[in-house]
């Protein structure tokens, strides 16, 4: 391939190695921040203080996790981010399964099951991802005010599952379109129906894709601030929004130490999804991207 | 057969050899009409929901910013005043300005960077799976603790600065954070570092499906490397330039949570951007109508990047 090159002469043999120089930087520099943050979460405040930010810890501890998660204050509440963190969990799973369920169905119709005006609903779904946020959540918190959905938790499964729908279709739309028709047909031939090749055809063969539209929400859902901050408010707030509570609120003395435990408890469940479906990770990200 | 979760009129179908002919016939046209109408009922509530809650809502933002709502919304509508209000509010410019500087910064260094990245790791480079998983991590995770691990890590009294200065390196000052002509820059720093892996990721898949029977033939004709991916590979990869540079565009507009954690839009407003301009005016200073017409400006401004891409794509794929 393109490397022959490299391995003829003493000078592409330094250039080999600056190419394995920069990378090695570039990783460094990535890596740089997690290092920071777990070796500063175990420090003690004194510690924090008085070394630098690479040094380990002497005598490593978990007392900021353990202040992180019960007893940190976020705003007035001095309770730590426990609560905040099941908030998270209770809003993530079932927006991942409606928005991810629906998504699928969607997509299934879309790709085997087309009428007239399906193309271009999925054209106007796909125009929907290009929507800043902001020029929706003003009238949502106005609707989500009229249904009475009062409940913080609540609103936020509504709402991570309506704007979930396109990407969750697209997902699905594009890996049916490419099942030969030939499948359906035949399936039907044999006398099944709509929900029959559904769920006994379509759904076994997508399980790469429902990992990919399961890791992809489960990522956007988790990370969410906006719609956290903007359509919960106080105790059923999710996780991001009380980080942010944590490190932007708190007056007088500074704890580093629990606020990057924090920080990393809440990066946790999607550093687990990442490291455990990196694979489906990165193929959500770039459906995206070439879908646009 | 198991029962499926089809319901009982599927069973219908299952008709045994044995079964009337007519019977099933009926029993067929019943199933086929099912199959016309189910497919519709099914995706019905995404399509009412994404028309009202995509276009119905951006046509309701944009009502509400022709109006003079502040606290309440009010819908008579008066005309352009919130815009003329937006358009003379100094914060507003100034956030705008902020959009346009990190935006720029953001966008450039992070193709910068994932592109140097991806074509480094496309010469055959051991420990490339490592490599990429360290890349790509930062963008499993939120802004929001992107920009509390940097906002610690910039901090001047206990952070980088002191690590300097602890390695003897006692006039090292690096402050941006607190210095509202800098501190912009330091959202630029955050940002690439959240987001140049996935450039990364996408500038290596485009490269991977570059034919290597080119590069070898333009080796064969002499060309150097350098050469080669300058007139060749680079050119080649236009189509991911676009696509890069459109999530990026798009992530810098409705840029929000990085800034709220990193600096809080401050020193002062020194790092605010119109989605925090519209985030307070909307919700917490009581002005829904103006906080509309930003939200309508952050529209216009996301289409004014979106629709000649989307147009230039669609022209090179009729010609194709």
């Amino acid at each position: 391939m393109a490397d022959l090159a490299y391995h003829q002469t003493p000078a592409a043999r330094i250039g080999r190695f600056g190419i394995y120089a920069v990378l090695a930087l570039f990783a460094l520099y990535y890596l740089a921040p997690l290092y920071v943050m777990v070796v500063t979460s175990l420090k003690s405040l004194e510690e924090v203080r008085n070394g630098n930010l690479l040094a380990l810890p002497a005598a490593p501890s978990l007392e900021a996790w353990s202040t992180a998660w019960s007893s940190a204050c976020t705003g007035v509440e001095c309770s730590g981010i426990q609560g905040y963190f099941w908030n998270s969990i209770k809003m993530l799973v079932p927006a991942v399964a409606l928005s991810t369920l629906i998504g699928a169905v969607n997509g299934y119709v879309l790709a085997m099951w087309r009428f007239k005006g399906s193309d271009l609903f999925f054209t106007l779904l796909m125009i929907g991802c290009f929507l800043p946020f902001q020029v929706v959540i003003l009238p949502m918190a106005q609707m989500l005010g009229f249904l009475g959905l009062e409940n913080g938790t609540a609103r936020l499964v509504l709402v991570h599952t309506i704007y979930g729908l396109a990407f969750t279709t697209m997902f699905f739309r594009n890996f049916y379109v490419t099942i030969p028709d030939e499948l359906v047909k035949a399936a039907r031939i044999d006398g099944a129906g709509f929900l029959r090749i559904f769920f006994r055809i379509m759904l076994p063969i997508s399980l790469p894709t429902i990992a990919v539209c399961v890791i992809w929400q489960t990522t956007q859902i988790w990370n969410d601030f906006l719609f956290g901050v903007v359509f919960s408010a106080g105790e059923t707030q999710p996780m991001t929004v009380a980080l942010n509570n944590l490190v932007n609120t708190s007056t007088g003395v500074k704890h580093y130490n629990v606020e990057m435990a924090a920080a990393i408890i809440a990066a946790l469940p999607t550093l687990c999804v990442y490291a455990f479906g990196g694979k489906y990770f990165i193929r959500g990200l770039t459906a995206g991207a070439v879908k646009g | 057969m198991s029962p499926s979760p089809s319901g009982a009129q599927l069973t219908l179908h299952e008709g045994s050899p044995s079964m009337p002919s007519l019977q099933t016939a009926s029993a067929s046209r019943f199933g086929r009409l099912v199959d016309v109408v189910l497919p519709k009922i099914v995706v019905a509530p995404t399509m009412v929901a994404s028309l009202v809650c995509f276009y119905g809502f951006v046509l309701w933002t944009a009502w509400l910013s022709l109006t003079e709502s502040r606290i309440l919304p009010k819908y008579e509508i008066v005309g352009l005043v919130q815009y003329q209000e937006l358009f003379s509010n100094e914060r507003w410019w100034a956030a705008m300005k902020n959009l346009g500087v990190f935006g720029g910064l953001f966008i450039f260094f992070s193709l910068a960077v994932g592109l140097l990245l991806a074509v480094f790791l496309d010469q055959k480079i051991r420990r490339e799976g490592a490599l990429r998983t360290i890349y790509l991590y930062p963008m499993a995770l939120s802004f929001i603790v992107t920009g509390t691990a940097w906002k610690w890590m910039l901090n001047p009294g206990l952070g980088l600065e002191k690590l300097m200065h602890d390695f003897g390196f006692s006039d090292f000052t690096f402050d941006w954070i607190v210095n509202p002509d800098m501190a912009i820059y330091t959202v630029v720093i955050a940002g690439v570092w959240q987001s140049s892996g996935f450039v990364m990721a996408l500038f290596l898949a485009g490269l991977r499906g570059i034919d290597d029977a080119i590069i070898k033939a333009a080796q064969v004709d002499g060309a150097n490397l350098p050469t080669i991916y300058r007139r060749i590979v680079i050119p080649s990869l236009r189509p991911v330039f676009f696509s890069a540079f459109m999530i990026l565009a798009h992530i810098a507009i409705k840029s929000f949570d990085l800034v709220m954690a990193l600096t809080n839009a401050g020193p002062g407003l020194a790092t605010d951007l119109p989605s925090i301009f519209m985030y307070q005016h909307g919700f917490n200073r009581g002005q829904l109508g103006l906080g509309a017409a930003s939200a309508m400006i952050m529209l216009a401004t996301a289409a004014a990047i979106v629709v000649p891409f989307l147009y230039s794509e669609l022209r090179s794929q009729r010609r194709g």
